[in-house]
């Protein structure tokens, strides 16, 4: 016994270390991780963004180097404090409150003085520098917009959040990506990868040299340029006949599915969130819950459409075959249906057929095609989502699938709907108001503009999309290439598009005083009634001026929807925009000199006020 | 009629080539800890704390080539000159001594420094052997156990307030030969119950404790009931043992400092620190932990880099084994100490001789004292005792002592031959 104990102890020591040993070593990993938090560190190396431009090729937005003042609070010397307030240009105070968080935060590392000083402010300081030991200057890359417009689908750059970290681990902290806009959607290719160096410190975190010899250490590669299918003329002219107007333009290639121009309005200068400017121009508009410059109306904005949509209304009333195109349909100032007050219409010639009820926005023509639409099948709920389902064929009540990162559904109601609201009992008589763009269908003016494609190509489309070549890869998604059909043959589109001609060129027509000479444009007028709550109370506003049109007839080349809020009737606002624009294109200038002036000079600021106003106020006037 | 040279070269090579693997593998991980990427100075710069410590071997090579050259009863016949010629080096340090980091427990020899407490500890292992091994000593009489104690305690008495508590701690070692030699298994119950009972107490409160006493030694009673136990015996244990148990919380609460108790919660897992007092053996634990399966490689560890673990040359230079060699290679190294341990054990016993047995059974109750000690504190299942880990840690004191203290072994079990 007293030979063994000794020996005994040993060999269980050594047991129990050998299973110390495992645990720390093999069994428990989190060791690892602390040690790399610990003893290595990753410099990143940022590449430049890729450069933005239009569809013939005109920079719009780059990179300019920004600069940030850094501080390592243990080489501070004394130096003359007025001196360096004066060339950064802020007071005293600040800059001792600065210099003191960093020197709470390390003495030894660096911390940002100022951050993301543009080369005019640098310019001062630069020479000055060695004035100032402690002291020293950092590039990073900001962007430089060579254009002041566009800024709804350009986006913006900002650091990366916790959720942006957690969502992509590509990002570490302060990273710049890209929000809103194409910066956001084409993020993975803009930025590139950035290049990274890993590093090991000591137990003062400060660097001793590269970790394995720089073995894992990797290059920066630039991201790669884009050209966006924007016509930046066209978007420049559509933004600034938009000034004092809220709404939004959207045109596209029919053709192709791109975007020509997307212009929401208000917009804003899109240098006003780059470098330091950035949070507090960003703050403001975010809290300008009014006129809302950062909320894009031509892809969220969800409108009843109006008259535009008695086009669709006659469409799948052909396709369902329950209106003979030489049909007449009386109208006597009205639409009467069951004892009720009526649908109420203009004055206009009486009878009229599919072509001329089309040309003259007859209110009561429209209501009789989806009246007998929706009584082709036995029950309404039929009807109604047969209906549907040729509505979402056009894009409308889904997403378009347009790769910009914003967008609403709108909304096309469906049997389930009314099922709800009436309890299974109503007819098509209970929504009529369907028929002609009011009641409960809304619009984007994104879907506008794609229906109108649709109809312009007679039975197909290409998703909108803003991406027209990705630099370096010459291609863009495949989805973007894929012809989308409609539920609406071909042969019916004829007729939809000779009232739509008509609109311009009847006597009549809605939007007859809006021809350009040497282009058929074809068009629709839509007058939106629209309600608001004024301290809790539904009042009605005046009427939205909305309009669609595309050109030329039969070559189509552009497709474009005008939404103006408030802008009173179709061809108000919304039709001489959709002329001048469509002309502005086509021809390159504008020969309807009068149209673009009026638009120009005329503000509808006042009819925006009037709800805040507090007092009554009269409508449509 | 062999040559006094060749007999000389009569000795244990097991033990000569586990010595010389711990020393080599113990100076390629001084070299990774202290190894300076950035530093521009050459090799054989003395200022490079590893060219020191290759110095300090070669000398010990030549101490060796000493060692094994004179006579082997020199040993015994001088243990107590020897002993006493330490025990006055230690006392000297109360007037030449220097302080290094606090303790007060070395000389200045020119540019060296060195720690005679290194060197008692094979002195006491002599003395101890030499009084042992004395016809007239009976280590089962009171006056015996005395004696014995008093030349094991006098050594570490003068180390305590140095202050040097892990140094003094490791001649608790010296119960090991003690044992052997016949010291009753009383003693070894009691150190046995008064460590657990420590331990509990602080672990668990010792009202707890004292339950638990009461209930095992009731259980015991009852169990040996028919052989009628002496029940003035039972419950004296039970009283002793919850009395030390309260006192232990009471001296833990009201003698111990604040970095003492700190150490123990720590080790007890009843504080997580990782900043101030228990950051040595977090930083350790990560650097071990961070080597996996295979480590990190040499010269690749990132936590020994980084410095991030304090004192790693010398007391945590196992972790430097740990991060950079991983778990096979850590796993060597306790292997590797482990065979020298139970060799010197099973030599021990071999010996003829009662001097050589005595001490070779201090040796490998010193070596395993510090083994276990410093391989403890490093993986942090004991509190931070800075004590060296054996052949490893940076040090020429430390090296040659032990180097004295297993050599003087093997020389005198390479005479083993001639005793009868």
């Amino acid at each position: 016994m007293r030979k063994f104990l000794l020996f005994s102890i040993v060999i269980f020591t050594g047991i129990i270390f050998t299973g110390r040993l495992f645990y720390l070593q093999v069994y428990d990993v989190s060791a690892v991780v602390q040690s790399e938090n610990n003893a290595v560190k990753a410099v990143y190396d940022y590449p430049q963004r890729g450069r933005i431009y239009d569809r013939n090729n005109e920079l719009l937005v780059t990179n300019q180097p920004s600069y940030d003042l850094m501080v390592i609070p243990k080489d501070v010397k004394p130096f003359d404090t007025l001196a360096l307030c004066r060339l950064i240009n802020v007071e005293k105070e600040r800059l001792l409150k600065s210099l003191n968080k960093a020197r709470v935060y390390s003495p030894r590392l660096a911390s940002p003085i100022i951050t993301a000083m543009t080369k005019k402010e640098f310019a001062l300081l630069g020479e000055q520098m060695r004035k100032f030991p402690g002291f020293y200057i950092q590039n990073r890359s900001l962007r430089d917009y060579q254009i002041d417009f566009g800024a709804n689908f350009l986006g913006y750059i900002s650091e990366a959040n916790q959720a942006d970290i957690k969502k992509d681990k590509y990002y570490r902290m302060n990273d710049l990506l890209g929000r809103q806009g194409v910066e956001q959607s084409y993020e993975d290719i803009l930025r590139g990868t950035k290049g990274v160096k890993y590093l090991q410190k000591d137990k003062f975190n400060r660097t001793i040299g590269s970790f394995k010899n720089g073995a894992l250490d990797t290059l920066p590669q630039s991201g790669n340029d884009i050209q966006l299918t924007i016509d930046a003329t066209l978007q420049a002219y559509g933004e600034s006949l938009m000034v004092n107007k809220r709404g939004g333009i959207v045109a596209l290639e029919p053709a192709t599915g791109e975007i020509l121009a997307l212009v929401a309005a208000p917009n804003y200068d899109p240098a006003d969130l780059v470098g330091r400017k950035r949070s507090k121009n960003y703050t403001k508009m975010y809290y300008d819950s009014i006129t809302r410059p950062l909320y894009d109306r031509t892809l969220k904005g969800e409108y009843p459409p109006g008259s535009p949509f008695k086009a669709l209304t006659a469409l799948i009333a052909l396709e369902e075959g329950v209106m003979g195109l030489k049909e007449n349909v009386y109208c006597r100032g009205g639409y009467n249906y069951g004892g009720r007050k009526p649908l109420g219409c203009h004055h206009h010639r009486s009878p009229v057929q599919m072509v001329t009820g089309l040309a003259y926005s007859c209110n009561s023509y429209f209501a009789t095609a989806y009246r007998r639409t929706i009584n082709k099948f036995k029950t309404p709920q039929e009807g109604m989502d047969r209906w549907k389902e040729h509505l979402e064929s056009f894009g409308l009540g889904t997403y378009t699938g347009h790769d910009l990162p914003s967008g609403r559904k709108g909304f096309i109601p469906d049997s389930k709907f009314y099922d709800r609201s009436y309890q299974y009992f109503w007819g098509p008589t209970t929504n009529i108001s369907n028929a002609i763009g009011q009641g409960e269908v809304l619009m984007t003016p994104m879907q506008m503009v794609n229906f109108t494609a649709a109809i312009a190509n007679r039975g197909y489309f290409y998703k909108p999309h803003i991406i027209k070549n990705i630099k370096g890869r010459d291609s863009i998604p495949s989805e973007y290439t894929e012809k989308q059909q409609t539920t609406i043959s071909p042969k019916h589109f004829e007729p939809i598009v000779e009232g739509m001609h008509g609109v311009y060129t009847f006597p009549g027509g809605t939007a007859n005083f809006l021809q350009v000479p040497g282009i058929d444009i074809c068009g629709k007028t839509g007058t939106a009634e629209n309600k608001t709550k004024i301290d809790g109370k539904t009042v009605q506003l005046t009427d939205h001026s909305v309009f669609i049109a595309f050109a030329p007839k039969d070559d189509p080349k552009i497709a474009i929807a005008v939404f103006v809020e408030n802008g009173f009737w179709g061809s108000r606002y919304g039709g001489r925009i959709a002329s001048v624009m469509i002309e502005k294109y086509l021809k390159g200038e504008v020969t309807q000199k009068h149209l673009e002036k009026w638009l120009l000079e005329h503000s509808l600021e006042e009819e925006y006020a009037k709800p805040y106003s507090g007092e009554p106020f009269r409508i449509n006037q | 009629m062999r040559s006094r040279f060749s007999k000389s070269l009569n000795f244990d090579w097991v033990l000569l080539v586990l010595f010389f693997a711990l020393v080599g593998i113990g100076w390629v991980n001084i070299y990774s800890a202290t190894y300076d990427e950035t530093s521009t100075r050459a090799f054989f710069d003395f200022s490079n704390l590893y060219t020191k410590q290759l110095f300090w071997i070669i000398l010990g090579i030549v101490l060796i080539i000493f060692i094994l050259s004179l006579e082997a009863k020199f040993f015994e016949r001088f243990a107590s000159v020897i002993y006493i010629g330490s025990l006055l080096s230690l006392v000297g340090l109360f007037i030449f001594g220097s302080t290094i980091s606090g303790a007060t427990s070395w000389y200045n020899i020119g540019p060296a420094s060195l720690q005679p407490s290194e060197f008692a500890k094979f002195a006491t292992a002599l003395a101890l052997a030499k009084y042992l091994s004395d016809i007239q000593t009976d280590i089962k009489t009171l006056q015996g156990q005395l004696r014995a104690f008093l030349i094991i305690v006098l050594p570490a008495l003068i180390i305590i307030p140095q202050p040097d508590p892990g140094s003094a701690l490791v001649y608790a070692a010296f119960f090991f030969p003690l044992y052997r030699e016949g010291l009753a298994g009383v003693y070894l119950f009691l150190a046995f119950s008064i460590v657990s009972l420590f331990v509990l107490t602080l672990a668990v409160g010792p009202v707890i404790v004292a339950a638990a006493v009461l209930l095992i030694t009731g259980l015991l009673f009852l169990k040996n009931k028919k052989k009628r136990p002496s029940k003035s015996l039972y419950l004296g244990v039970i009283i002793v043992s919850a009395l030390f148990a309260f006192s232990v919380q009471y001296i833990f609460d009201n003698v111990f400092e604040q970095r003492h108790r700190d150490r123990f919660n720590i080790v007890l897992g009843k504080t997580a620190d990782t900043k101030d007092i228990g950051y040595n053996t977090y930083q350790s634990e990560i650097a071990i932990g961070n080597g996996g399966w295979t480590g990190r490689g040499f010269l690749q560890g990132t936590q020994t880099k980084g410095g991030f673990v304090p004192e790693q040359q010398t007391d945590y230079i196992f972790s430097t084994v740990g991060e950079e060699w991983g778990f096979l290679g850590s796993s060597l190294v306790l292997i590797l100490f482990m065979a020298l341990i139970l060799r010197v054990i099973i030599l021990s016993e071999k010996q003829k001789n009662q001097f050589s047995r005595i001490y070779g059974y201090s040796v490998a109750g010193i070596l395993f004292v510090h083994f276990a000690i410093n391989i403890g504190m490093v993986t942090g299942l004991l509190p931070t005792i800075g004590i060296p880990l054996p052949f490893f840690s940076y040090g020429g004191s430390s090296l040659w002592g032990f180097t004295i203290l297993l050599f003087i072994f093997l020389k005198l079990d390479s005479n083993r031959a001639n005793e009868w």
